[in-house]
């Protein structure tokens, strides 16, 4: 069996072996440590044994071993060695059976969700543990991932796992009544996270670890555990398709690709299709919300065969509605950008200048863009100009500021 | 597991509500009203209101001999005005009790989790 296989067994098993073991113990750096220490045995001993039948009951047996056998050390005191821990591999039949309470083993994650996302951990925590402990990044990959020095990102996991254990924040699913605002916080660590990842891709030749691939597998993971969460569906329906397109976002010249230039034919039909799925899963629970929102917008793109056969009209009335879910001013313009694809440029113009006055965008490079875009198509091209020159004094991803370049000078009379 | 309640506002607030009674004596009977709950809940272990720090002396001890200075440790836009301690399983039962202080409409609460006290040390 080759190490390869071992090693993706133990990652997707490990955060459900992981979660129990934290609800038994109560200690994330315990859990931890056992756990890397059963994968180590399954290293040692799964090629000239076997596969066990159930590898989650097999890890759980040998890692609550090496808690136990942890816990003694600490008892006993200053002997603590750093030598390897010699732990017996488990019976092949005790491997096979489920574990003792395999009940409540799907909660075990849920909780550990909502730990690592609790309100009272500061957002880079919440995201460096979600990564750590349900995706089993090790702390060396988050901090490559986020461009940070390794002792930063190790220092942040010290101190999250320190709070939850003296803060006694607690491990567990929150209950109906705060269930909701819980899960908001939630999914937008798990956006944050696709985010990240989704910029990350415009700056090529970096070894980051694919932090959007990451960010959906999350994203399954909370809408295996709560299927009825409409929202839920609703980000993985939006992550999905959004990443359906990654491959055709930039340019051969390191430029961004604008959604209407992108080769259709390149976009990923399999994450396409996962996403329609899931939308309509979603839409299904007739409880509609931004993330919902947002992604039958996407939906729409990825249904127009071309640019040119974009419903503008419904897109249109969707950014109205996700406006009043979700009233700011970046959805705003949004929401001028798609009215003026579908009701007339000089109108959505009009709108746009309006939100000139917003602080909030006072340095948020999409306006002038957004109002250069229009200008062009217009064929003003000395007031695009101007905008152009505006937004590119504000943006700071390359790729992004070599797209209004280009753009720029494009626009002669 | 036993959390501190801090208390934190701007005490010029606090002063402009003893020129009014009216709005003192409402002020109080809420306070009092989240002492009972807390009290029937049985979750109250302690607290009290602080006097302003205009009334604060800073003590240091500097080469065995002992300096003190009028006034807070810091000065800070807000103030430290009282405390609660209470006894409750996790964090976020006691983020839902600091919620209900009436002080937490304006002000600023801070929970922390009390470590060791004199009775366990």
């Amino acid at each position: 069996m080759p190490t390869l296989v071992i090693d993706s067994i133990c990652r997707s098993e490990g955060a459900r072996v992981l979660a129990g073991l934290i609800r038994r113990f109560g200690d994330f750096d315990l859990a931890e440590d056992a756990l890397q220490d059963a994968f180590a045995k399954a290293i040692e001993v799964w090629p000239t044994q076997g596969l066990p039948t159930v590898p989650a009951a097999w890890l759980t047996t040998v890692a609550q071993r090496r808690v136990l056998d942890l816990l003694r050390r600490r008892q006993s005191g200053p002997f603590y060695t750093d030598e390897p821990p010699d732990i017996a591999a488990p019976e092949w039949d005790a491997g096979d059976s489920q574990p003792a309470d395999q009940s409540g083993v799907e909660d075990d994650r849920l909780r550990l969700l909502f730990t690592c996302c609790h309100p009272a951990l500061a957002q880079p925590a919440q995201i460096a543990l979600s990564l750590r402990t349900l995706c089993g990044l090790s702390t060396r990959e988050i901090a490559r991932a986020f461009l940070e020095p390794e002792a930063t990102t190790a220092q942040r996991l010290v101190r999250v796992k320190r709070k939850i254990l003296e803060a006694r924040i607690p491990y567990e699913v929150p209950n109906r009544e705060i269930l909701p605002e819980r899960l908001q916080v939630v999914l937008s660590v798990v956006y944050l996270v696709f985010n990240e990842g989704y910029a990350a891709t415009d700056t090529p030749g970096l070894l980051r670890p694919d932090l959007c691939a990451e960010a959906v597998r999350l994203g399954r993971l909370v809408v295996e555990l709560m299927p009825q969460e409409p929202e839920a569906r609703g980000l993985l329906a939006l992550m999905l398709l959004q990443d359906s397109r990654r491959d055709t976002r930039v340019g051969s010249d390191g430029a961004i690709v604008p959604l209407e230039e992108q080769d259709r034919a390149r976009w990923n039909r399999d994450a396409i299709v996962d996403g329609l799925v899931q939308l309509d899963a979603a839409l299904a629970i007739r409880q509609r919300g931004p993330y919902q929102l947002q992604a039958a917008i996407a939906a729409l793109h990825a249904k127009s065969a071309r640019a040119e056969d974009t419903d503008w009209q419904q897109i249109s009335a969707l950014y109205i509605g996700l406006l009043r879910e979700q009233p700011s001013a970046v959805v705003e313009l949004n929401a001028a950008v798609a009215h003026a694809m579908a009701e007339g440029l000089e109108s959505g113009l009009d709108w746009i200048n309006q939100l000139t006055e917003r602080e909030e965008l006072s340095s948020y490079y999409l306006l002038p863009a957004a109002k250069a875009d229009l200008l062009r198509r217009l064929g003003r091209y000395s007031d695009a100009r101007e905008a152009y020159c505006a937004a590119i004094v504000l943006v700071q991803n390359p790729a992004e500021r070599k797209y209004l370049e280009k753009r720029l000078a494009t626009c002669r009379d | 597991m036993q959390y501190m309640i801090l208390i934190y506002g701007d005490e010029k607030n606090f002063a402009m509500r003893a020129n009014n009674p009216e709005a003192q004596k409402q002020m109080y009977a809420a306070f009092k009203q989240y002492g009972e709950d807390m009290r029937a809940a049985g979750v109250l272990r302690g607290g009290a209101e602080l006097k302003p720090t205009s009334t604060a002396t800073t003590v240091r001890v500097k080469n065995g001999k002992t300096v003190t200075h009028d006034g807070p440790f810091a000065e800070t836009k807000e103030q430290l005005g009282g405390y609660y301690t209470i006894d409750v399983p996790n964090l976020d039962d006691a983020v839902k009790w600091a919620a209900r202080c009436p002080a937490a409409q304006g002000g600023s609460i801070e929970v922390r989790p009390v470590g060791l006290t004199p009775d366990t040390l």
